[in-house]
């Protein structure tokens, strides 16, 4: 185990090496220019820009900016943010927990209410239950987030007053307070993307459990005399969560992608919303960071998603 | 027929549909059979005669919808179970009759280990603790010749070739000393020599443990082997039910006929050269069967009156009993 986790990082090497190539040779040819501002300001001289632009190496070849971008970011540098004049790792490890906790908790809700709805929709197939649910799963992946979030807001924050619709990671407020502001701040987001990731991991867990509860172990597990319940828990949604598994860590880069959008809206100080803000600004180191930290993010989330399949598989070993 | 003076499981009448998006499949349409204790019945036809839906029928193993038991009576030790509930249904399952399917590849679980498989039925309904539980599932895969049970039981199914799992499968339906197992072809999905170990083993287990056995199957030469009784189906209803010599000495259903004709003889083909025979024609479909018999359209001795009505299950001569009018005619 200890050795194929190993292993397994070592193979995330190259794919994050190829995917900062890529990322840093499509930042480089991309229009813009941190300098961009400098360039316009008339008080600064045309030599002094000029001399900015070699101290930080802008107009070396694409190739030996990125290995010193590499060289750099191993030895723990991830470069300086020219917009908010800070180190960028200082930045995105200020904005990171937000960012985990809201999409974090958002994916916990997604699970808690896809898997029991899945499985009962799958008992009982084309049943009432049925309908209703796969009516609310395909109203759910239909309304994107920034539609819902908006909505979400001008009900409860702009119209009932009930909750906060700015996130605020400063909040003054000590003990208690702290957690009940913090839970208050992050109903919405969390419900805007944790149901938008339920309406598909529905319908992720019905079809999987409908595959599975006709396979002949089940009848099996019911000649046993099993209750229904049992046979269900035990027999079946082990199973099925197997290929729910993979399609969930094959969602991950969807759900970040997701979050930059939840983020903007709700105005939650994390890594997504500093994205937005430094491509605004064309701050390219912070950009290249944080596309950066999401692949690390991406890879990670697909090793947790084999170490899963190990444990819920035993014929998945780890060799 | 001693059998008949107490039947352990008596089915009578029974009747069991489908819904389909064709119509109503009656898949079992009034069958009468009934195994006494001890006794080794087999019930034999070809694909599609309903002798599956028979027997998963007497656990209640039938997905209902769409299927349904639409009428008769399933009396196990005199008590009928088409009425009883899923709480009560599931006391008698594997406690007192369990069952054994023809697929050991897909019929475990492949995540639990084959010792937490059979110490969940043992746990069920004996109540044991965990460790007794494992314990006894060992000596169940020792009891059905499984080599080096105390390690094995830790095994997953994928570490046992498709003979050992069906020995597992066995294990796992005889933990709980059930008085009738019901075997579902148990040796269809495994090859020859493997076929004869398993027959071999199912005996050996009814001779110590002393349950019934109702094996399901298509092959007459595993009903040689191994039947006292049997039972042949045909598109749903009994054709013909006799003592296994009577059966194969004097079979009188014109379908019993074909299918004994049918089994390739190596000492007259090696004699006579002729072509094996085969039943002309196949199955009827169940959705609106033909009134009357259901094999008239496949048999030489049809006359016009066999398709008015069914033929009822008549008694020719004490235990053996043929659905036929003209059985009395129908000698080889």
């Amino acid at each position: 185990m200890g050795n194929y986790l190993l292993r397994r990082l070592i193979v995330a090497v190259p794919s994050l090496l190829g995917i900062s190539l890529i990322l840093f040779v499509l930042l480089a040819l991309a229009p813009g220019d941190p300098f961009g501002e400098l360039a316009s300001n008339p008080n600064i001289p045309p030599e002094v820009r000029e001399a900015l632009r070699v101290k930080f190496g802008m107009d070396d070849p694409i190739m030996v900016r990125y290995v010193r971008w590499l060289v750099a970011m191993i030895h723990g540098d991830w470069g300086f943010s020219f917009a908010s004049r800070v180190n960028v790792d200082t930045l995105i490890l200020q904005r990171i927990p937000a960012t985990l906790y809201v999409v974090g908790t958002a994916q916990l809700l997604a699970l808690i209410v896809a898997i029991p709805v899945g499985v009962l929709a799958a008992r009982r197939p084309y049943s009432i239950f049925d309908q209703i649910a796969n009516t609310f799963a395909f109203i759910g992946f239909s309304l994107p987030t920034f539609f819902t979030g908006l909505l979400l807001i001008l009900i409860f924050s702009v119209n009932l007053g009930w909750l906060p619709f700015v996130y605020r990671a400063d909040i003054q407020a000590t003990g208690w307070m702290w957690w009940w502001e913090n839970f208050k701040q992050a109903v919405m987001p969390v419900t805007v993307l944790g149901l938008y990731q339920a309406a598909s991991y529905t319908r992720y867990v019905r079809s999987a459990v409908l595959d599975v509860i006709k396979l002949d172990y089940v009848t099996t597990a019911r000649s046993k005399g099993l209750d229904e319940s049992k046979v269900i828990v035990k027999h079946v949604v082990r199973n099925a969560l197997i290929p729910v598994v993979t399609l969930v860590a094959l969602q991950m880069p969807t759900v970040f992608g997701g979050a930059i959008v939840t983020e903007q809206i709700f105005r939650i100080p994390g890594i997504g919303s500093l994205l937005i803000s430094a491509i605004l600004a064309n701050d390219t180191p912070v950009i290249m960071a944080v596309t950066f930290v999401f692949a690390c993010l991406v890879v990670l989330f697909n090793l947790i998603a084999d170490i899963l399949y190990g444990w819920l598989d035993p014929r998945i070993s780890f060799r | 027929m001693d059998a008949r003076v107490a039947p352990l499981l008596e089915i009578k009448g029974l009747k069991t549909y489908f819904n389909t998006d064709e119509g109503q499949v009656q898949a079992v349409d009034g069958v009468d059979i009934s195994i006494g204790s001890g006794e080794t019945l087999c019930v034999v036809g070809e694909s599609g005669s309903g002798k599956t839906v028979t027997a998963m029928s007497v656990l209640k193993l039938i997905a209902m919808p769409p299927g349904r038991i639409a009428g008769g009576q399933i009396l196990w030790r005199g008590r009928d179970l088409v009425p009883l509930g899923s709480s009560e249904m599931n006391k008698i399952r594997a406690s007192e009759i369990a069952i054994v399917f023809q697929e050991p590849m897909t019929s475990l679980n492949p995540v639990y280990t084959v010792g937490d498989q059979i110490a969940e039925v043992i746990r069920l309904h004996q109540g044991l603790s965990k460790k007794a539980a494992m314990d006894r599932a060992a000596e169940m895969l020792a009891l059905v010749q499984i080599p080096n049970p105390k390690a094995r039981v830790n095994d997953y199914p994928h570490h046992f070739s498709g003979g050992m799992r069906q020995r597992v499968m066995i294990a796992m339906a005889l933990s709980c000393n059930p008085k009738l197992l019901i075997a579902d072809e148990p040796t269809t999905a495994l090859d020859v020599t493997i076929q004869a170990q398993i027959l071999d083993l199912l005996l050996d287990m009814k001779e110590r443990l002393g349950m019934s056995i109702m094996l399901i199957t298509h092959a007459m030469g595993v009903v040689a082997e191994v039947a006292q009784r049997v039972v042949v189906m045909y598109a749903g209803r009994v054709a013909e039910e006799a003592p296994v010599d009577r059966l194969f000495a004097n079979p009188r259903h014109p379908y019993t006929q074909g299918l004994i004709r049918s089994i390739p003889r190596i000492d007259l083909a090696a004699v006579k050269k002729s072509r094996l025979e085969s039943i002309p024609g196949s199955v009827p479909k169940l959705v609106n069967p033909p009134e009357g018999c259901r094999f008239a359209s496949r048999c030489r001795f049809a006359i016009p009156d066999c398709r008015i009505a069914q033929p009822p299950l008549r008694e020719i001569e004490p235990g053996h009993k043929v659905a036929c009018i003209r059985a009395e005619e129908t000698l080889l």
